[in-house]
């Protein structure tokens, strides 16, 4: 274990409509062994004992899975480490005497609440307008009824993973949700449960998409580099298959 | 109050048959005059919320994240277990109902555990028809893992994120209800206190965690599933927003507490490595079949592990049980793991770690077969600290991981405010004194899908369907209260913040009431919480206002909960002078040191009455009955 100091230039909003600004910040000695979210705890402690309004961020189960947490760190959603949320970045990957630049996540779709905490609700949005299978509770088959493939269930399960922290959104330039809409409906297109609604599915989450003010995908591929899951731009190419099939070939409207 | 648990007359097997078809029902058309209340939106929150809409009630869930989609089910990684034996491998509905019974150590209700063990296997069906992606075999079948605590292979999983897919499975059941309008989704609420009108259970009050806005919110029923109070330790592998609030103040407003003591302590995480640190990682248990836990034989050799020669290491779980070995259960693995710390012979910075060595096992079997079984869990560890147990020990301690201790509930799960009912691991029913791994899942999902929609109709099928409205003077004088209390947390202006004051709880509490326990630490336990509780309210201090988003309150209006909540949990502790599930009470061991049950004085649910601000609670007992299995003594040596 060894220590660092850091200066962080943190982004600080009173609330939605208030001006925000970068406020900087002396980490004072931080320890190599925490994780990035500690080390704001720390500074949160310490502008609390002057007096001060602590730092405003979303966080809750601090092992990566919630989805919770998320700001941009130097300009990388999450910070540096590839595949890894901001609360389990630890400060090793640092250097002493480094200036950190953070923010929220940044999006029309993502309102800023406070500071670096956003209003993501836009992703429960594109899941309520068709990210489900209609089944009601109660009367299912034996699950065993219908076999899946085992490469199909783990294409499945590759896609299920998205955690929804919206930080492929604020890595794209257009501020687009391709990649987590193009997860849901991939994870679900590769599943029989998910066949009826396949057509129906696509073309209602990417309308819900354009409507709530997220962007268009123009292949950048920095959703799939700030990924904490690692979910892969193939799925994009599965969604716009999904969608072409949809208003192209199906009776849907 | 006499307690009736209400379970069904008849064998055990026919219980749960016998009472759906017992139950009243609400007429379809008239479900849509009934309003239900969910506050949580984990495995039991968000399938409540969902099979009650697709019944037709009208249906508000409240989450204190900024989404659904996010509460701390989600962590979970092992798996399910339900009795569906694909597996050919001797599994049925008793066995299952067998094994949870006695994983608890003969201290949960036999009528619900057999019906969890019931409709496990209509779980998942469900979850499968949602587009749950469970691991499969190459022809397509659903894989088994085993677990913990059983011989058969009844464990679904989806990687190690089944909690996760779970999770996801309920959410987009319940978003589809959204969608329908059946559902009132509201999130970033935090539940404040209950409403109790004239006995009957009638609505919350909420902050709206945004704007700071106290708000009321009226039903003819409410459905707790906010999860457990692990926090109360501070560290645990809780998420770090879980807590007792909602659970406490329905307690203070006439729900009884049951077994507040029976806390699950797993013994494979990460350790502590500073002051700092906010949050303890699980690592899964299946690391001790191939792993050796040792620590050095001489107290305070702080050597690197490499440079201890064998004949100076303690392989105390092999030397101590012989047949077990390390795969001793979680609480002997856990309760050793402490004892070794505090004679000195803990390692790491902290000395608060023991060794979890996969050395041997690496020239057994050769590395790539390691890293084939462990490599994701390895990796993992290595993200967290640095180190590749590989190469050197893992170092490994005990955290605390669930609570079986809840509120009390009959098997309808309603508390004893008629309205209350309480789902998940913020009840207390079906885990007794341990939870065997992978049944936490199951009975989040059983209580949520197929429990509650069945129990809720009985309730409001005797009640009126008249509209429900804040209106009354509960409601205004309820939320009084909620802002009255806001304002004088506010007020205090100390010099401690939130956090300093519960790490000191924790401390305490980790010390004091813990895996192991005696009257003696018990008792000046109880004496000292009452002054930590002081100190909250003369010297804590909370920057900002309560009229915005203040995470500093939120999280100093949970900290109050768990000061008063702690008092509770000792009290429960000191009472039950018996060993049993997770806890070693010191008095009640055998000649060779184990844990000793006490089936003749402790073979009850001991259920806590509020009485009143400091005054004493009352002690309720609901004697356990066992006709169906032997309560027998455990033996690992």
């Amino acid at each position: 274990m060894s220590e660092i100091r850091l200066t962080l230039k943190i982004w600080r909003q009173q609330g939605p409509d208030a001006p925000g600004r970068l406020e900087t910040y002396e980490s004072g000695p931080i320890s190599t062994d925490m994780s990035f979210l500690e080390m704001l705890d720390v500074l949160n402690e310490r502008l609390t004992l002057e007096g001060k309004e602590p730092v405003a961020f979303d966080h809750d189960c601090r092992e990566g899975i919630c989805g919770m947490c998320g700001a941009v760190v130097n300009g990388q959603p999450h910070g540096p480490e590839k595949e890894t949320t901001l609360c389990q970045l630890h400060m090793r990957h640092f250097n002493n005497g480094d200036t950190l630049v953070i923010e929220p996540f940044r999006a029309r779709a993502f309102r800023i609440e406070k500071d670096l905490v956003v209003d993501r609700s836009g992703l429960d949005k594109m899941i309520t307008a068709g990210g489900f299978v209609s089944v009601n509770t109660g009367g299912a088959p034996d699950a065993n009824a219908i076999p899946i493939p085992q490469k199909n269930a783990e294409e499945a399960m590759d896609a299920a993973a998205c955690i929804g922290c919206g930080a492929c959104v604020a890595a794209c330039p257009n501020a687009s949700a391709m990649l987590f809409v193009a997860a849901k409906v991939s994870h679900l297109s590769l599943l029989p449960q998910g066949h009826p609604e396949r057509a129906r599915r696509a073309l209602d989450m990417v309308k819900e998409m354009d409507e709530l003010g997220f962007g268009n995908c123009s292949n950048e591929r920095e959703c799939e580099a700030a990924c904490p899951k690692g979910i892969s731009i193939r799925n994009i190419a599965r969604l716009n298959r999904e969608f072409l099939k949809a208003a192209i070939f199906s009776n849907e409207d | 109050m006499i307690l009736d648990a209400k379970i069904p007359d008849g064998p055990l097997a026919e219980k749960w048959d016998r009472h759906r078809f017992q139950c009243k029902l609400v007429n379809p058309a008239n479900k849509r005059k009934f309003d239900i209340i969910v506050v949580g939106a984990g495995l039991a929150g968000a399938s409540a919320s969902a099979s009650l809409a697709e019944l037709g009630y009208n249906v508000k869930t409240f989450c204190l994240q900024d989404s659904p989609r996010r509460g701390h089910s989600i962590a979970a990684q092992g798996g399910i277990n339900a009795a569906k034996n694909y597996q050919n491998d001797g599994d049925s509905t008793f066995r299952l109902f067998y094994d949870t019974i006695k994983g608890g150590d003969f201290r949960a209700r036999e009528a619900n555990v057999y019906r969890l063990a019931q409709v496990s296997n209509n779980i998942i069906d469900q979850c499968v028809a949602q587009g749950v992606p469970f691991a499969r075999e190459y022809g397509g079948q659903l894989a088994n893992r085993s677990f913990g605590g059983a011989q058969v292979s009844r464990t679904f999983y989806a990687r190690g994120q089944t909690g996760q897919q779970l999770l996801l499975g309920a959410y987009s059941a319940l978003m589809r209800q959204v969608k329908k309008g059946k559902v009132e989704m509201l999130t970033r609420r935090e539940m404040l206190d209950l409403v109790v009108i004239d006995g009957q259970t009638r609505g919350i009050v909420t902050r709206n965690m945004l704007s700071g806005a106290i708000e009321t919110h009226a039903a003819h029923a409410v459905v707790l599933a906010t999860g457990g109070y692990g926090n109360v330790y501070f560290l645990s592998t809780n998420a770090m927003a879980s807590n007792v609030t909602a659970a406490w103040r329905a307690y203070k407003r006439g729900a009884y507490f049951a077994n507040p003591c029976f806390v699950q302590i797993h013994p494979t995480c990460i350790p502590v490595h500073g002051t700092y640190q906010s949050k303890l990682t699980l690592m899964s248990e299946s690391l001790r079949n191939d792993g050796r836990v040792w620590v050095p034989k001489n107290p305070g050799d702080k050597r690197p592990p490499a440079e201890i020669p064998e004949n100076e290491r303690d392989y105390y779980l092999e030397n101590k049980y012989p047949s077990f070995g390390n795969l001793v259960p979680r609480d002997v693995a856990s309760r050793n793991a402490k004892e070794q710390c505090d004679q000195g012979k803990g390692v790491g910075s902290t000395g608060l770690a023991v060794y979890l060595d996969f050395s041997e096992a690496i020239g057994r079997d050769g590395a790539p077969v390691i890293n084939q079984k462990y490599g994701n869990l390895f990796h993992m560890y290595e993200k967290i600290t640095a180190a590749n147990p590989m190469h050197e020990p893992m170092m490994i301690f005990p955290a605390v991981h669930y609570t079986m201790g809840g509120l009390w509930v009959d098997y309808n799960l309603m508390s004893t405010i008629p309205g209350l009912f309480v789902l998940g691991e913020a009840n207390f029913s079906d885990h007794g004194a341990n939870r065997l791994g992978a049944s936490a899942l199951m009975q989040g999902l059983a209580d949520g899908y197929f429990v509650i929609p069945y129990t809720i109709g009985n309730y409001l099928a005797t009640i009126s369907s008249g509209t429900q409205s804040t209106e009354h003077p509960a409601f205004k004088q309820t939320a009084a209260e909620a802002a009255a209390k806001i304002s004088k947390l506010l007020a205090v202006k100390g010099k401690k913040t939130v956090d300093e004051i519960h790490r000191e709880l924790g401390l305490l509490m980790w010390d004091s009431c813990g895996m192991a326990r005696n009257a003696e630490g018990l008792r000046q336990a109880l004496d000292k919480i009452p002054a930590v509780r002081e100190e909250f309210w003369q010297n804590v201090t909370i920057p900002g206002s309560g009229h915005e988003l203040n995470q500093s309150l939120e999280r100093a209006g949970r900290v109050a909960d768990f000061l008063e909540f702690a008092e509770l949990m000792v009290v429960d502790a000191l009472s039950r002078k018996e060993s049993c599930g997770c806890h070693l009470r010191e008095e009640s061991q055998t000649e060779e040191n184990e844990a000793k049950r006490n089936d003749t004085d402790y073979s009850h649910v001991s259920v806590w009455e509020f009485t009143g601000q400091d005054k004493s609670p009352e002690f309720h007992k609901e004697p356990l009955v066992f006709e169906n299995v032997e309560p027998s003594q455990r033996s690992y040596k």
